[in-house]
């Protein structure tokens, strides 16, 4: 039977009777715990904001309808050339609509299925922005205004004005930042604009828009999915683009290639589109947790240090505890408690230390031309970090003072005793 | 008539730094009661019988029996045991815990053993220090008092569990004649109010005259004072 009242009363007399020396101990885990919380909060919270940027504005799955050529020339379906080497040179696309064929049905059939979260059709119109004489290339995004915030937050870019108003009058324009600036507008200004075709339509501006990205800001604007239609003169049913977003993001690369069979158009999924951003998260959580663990590790050997010494120092002690009754065992557990309470006690500190300075990071201001959204540097306060960071802190002190420790338990009393 | 302490044919070996065989063939017994000192030159083996009599030192061929029970070939947390309840320990050097108080030093064994509830412990380990003579000192730190009192101490701590056998390792060596006499009274004087057996091993001719009986010993065997 162990009989902890008493063991942890011997260690923590030890522990008070050394203060400083347990102090230095403690402030060592303190400030490699302390160190884990800032980094991993500070970079999970900078991923989530890139990832939010990323997955915000990204669909899970995009359709639309490719211009490529043919991957079977009409030589391919030729009678008695079929095992010959056919080489067509300068092969042209076939001659297709951008819009994709049957949206309507092919929207409806989405909206209804479970797995899908939320659609929106687009329809991509180039035209010009007349600054005077001058054509200004740019692109209008007819979209449903609402649906797009609620499954792609568009609203978070929206530096001025309401982009709601798109749905409301007609013929109204969020125009990107870059192309207002240059055309010298602002919200309630009015805006020429020329479609392709020849047409101009003024549009009045009801919000301005910054994505963040100069390229798309200088060119792309947002009108109302009808507006766009009547731009480009066609029908109700022309539209280029479908976005989808699913319930469970995981599915986006099955789903996408099942309609792009189901359909005949191209179907691209969101993990092939930003194939690099979740390495970018990767990479960042594996500096975090290597960082941490290294400073831990250093903290560590603090310990194991100092409960070395300590044991060379306390042999008479450890003698006279054996001598007097106490087993091998007990006298481990006195020195790795010792080792533990050091890192309970940094651990906690540095929990409560990490947490101060992150809070001081979440309130320094951080203000970018690119994410309009965002004052302050991003922080995740989640109290799962708070938990592995004191689990860190306990199995790192473990292991440093179970070394020190199993030396004091094999100790010989009568090697001490007749040393003396 | 019952034996507190025996031990039959034991042999013991260093190996470091040559093979030496310091304990020869050892057999002797102690009555309850009895104030057994070991006498003999440096070197004779007489503190080495004493570790193997306390149960410390385990390499050895023979057999100890403490009440009659065989503690040979016992696994060390048992014997941890045994020495918690059954043994009490004085050694030349005081071994007090230096950053706990007197009393706290006293309490230690007790609280091991876990046998009393910890006011009652409390009130015994006073109670002892009161026997001792030193009360006064409860609440200092062990490492402020002077040697006499520590020794006074340690063997407060020896009784706090009302040992069958003390067993003390030059308990006087380190002390000057007027704390030497005392700690000796004290010895006698638990053995003859209280029946304690008590076996110290000592170089001072003096302390072990005025014991019950001398074992001598040379070269590793006990030469004089068995009963046999």
């Amino acid at each position: 039977m162990i009989n902890w009242k008493v063991l942890l009363s011997i260690s923590r007399t030890h522990l008070l009777s050394r203060i400083r020396q347990s102090g230095i101990a403690a402030l060592g885990v303190t400030f490699g715990i302390s160190t884990f919380i800032i980094l991993v909060s500070f970079m999970t919270g900078l991923n989530q904001l890139l990832d939010g940027i990323v997955l915000d504005r990204t669909p899970h799955v995009h359709l639309y309808n490719e211009i490529a050529p043919s991957e079977r020339q009409p030589v391919d379906l030729l009678e008695g050339l079929e095992n010959s080497w056919n080489v067509v040179r300068s092969v042209k696309p076939r001659l297709s609509q951008e819009r994709i064929p049957n949206a309507l049905p092919i929207l409806a059939y989405l909206r209804r299925h479970e797995a899908v979260l939320g659609v929106t059709p687009q329809l991509k119109v180039n035209g010009f922005y007349l600054a005077g004489s001058i054509p200004l290339s740019g692109i209008l995004n007819g979209i449903e205004i609402a649906n797009e915030i609620e499954l792609f937050n568009l609203d978070d870019y929206v530096v001025e004005g309401d982009p709601l108003l798109l749905e409301r009058i007609d013929n109204g324009i969020l125009i990107g930042a870059g192309a207002a600036a240059k055309l010298s507008v602002g919200v309630g200004d009015r805006v020429q604009v020329r479609s392709a075709q020849g047409e101009v339509f003024p549009l009045k501006i009801v919000g301005i828009y910054q994505s963040g990205l100069a390229e798309i800001d200088d060119v792309q604007s947002y009108v109302s999915l009808q507006t766009a239609q009547q731009i480009e003169g066609v029908g109700t049913n022309y539209i280029t683009d479908i976005n989808l977003k699913l319930k469970h993001i995981q599915q986006a690369p099955r789903f996408a290639r099942r309609l792009a069979a189901q359909f005949g158009i191209t179907a691209v999924d969101i993990n092939t589109a930003n194939a690099q951003f979740e390495t970018g998260t990767f990479v960042r959580n594996l500096i975090t947790y290597a960082v941490s663990i290294t400073l831990l590790v250093v903290a560590g050997f603090g310990i194991y240090n100092i409960l070395n010494m300590v044991i060379y120092e306390k042999m008479n002690d450890i003698a006279i505890l054996k001598a007097t009754g106490f087993s091998g065992r007990d006298v481990k557990y006195i020195f790795m408690s010792q080792a533990v309470l050091i890192g309970l006690a940094g651990g906690l500190l540095g929990l409560l230390a990490g947490h101060l300075i992150s809070v001081l990071i979440d309130h320094t201001p951080f203000e970018t031309q690119a994410l309009p959204t965002v004052t302050t540097y991003p922080v995740n306060f989640n109290p799962l970090f708070y938990l592995i960071g004191l689990g860190f802190a306990l199995v790192a002190t473990f292991f440093a003072g179970y070394l020190p420790a199993r030396k004091a338990e094999k100790i010989d009393p009568v090697d001490i005793i007749r040393g003396q | 008539m019952s034996y507190v302490l025996e031990a039959r044919h034991i042999d013991k070996y260093f190996y470091e730094p040559v093979e030496f065989h310091v304990l020869r063939d050892i057999s002797f017994r102690m009555r309850r009661g009895e104030f057994v000192s070991v006498m003999g030159k440096s070197g004779c083996g007489k503190s080495t019988l004493l570790y193997i009599l306390s149960t410390m030192d385990t390499a050895y061929t023979g057999e100890l029996y403490l009440n009659g029970e065989l503690l040979t070939g016992r696994p060390q947390p048992e014997l941890a045991r045994v020495r918690n309840a059954h043994i009490g320990f004085v050694f030349q050097f005081h071994y007090l815990l230096p950053e706990f108080t007197v009393l706290q030093n006293v309490m230690l064994p007790a609280q091991k053993l876990a046998r009393k509830p910890q006011e009652q412990i409390r009130q015994d380990a006073l109670d002892k220090l009161e026997l001792l003579g030193i009360a006064d000192q409860a609440h200092k730190l062990a490492y402020r008092i002077s040697g006499g009192q520590k020794q006074r101490v340690a063997i407060a701590r020896a009784l706090i569990n009302e040992p069958d056998i003390i067993m003390g390792d030059e308990p006087t060596g380190n002390l000057d004649s007027t704390n030497s006499d005392n700690v000796f009274r004290i010895f006698r004087d638990l053995c003859d109010t209280r029946g304690l057996s008590l076996l110290m091993v000592t170089h001072d001719l003096d302390f072990a005259n005025k014991t019950d009986r001398i074992l001598e010993m040379e070269d590793g065997r006990i030469i004089d004072g068995n009963e046999e």
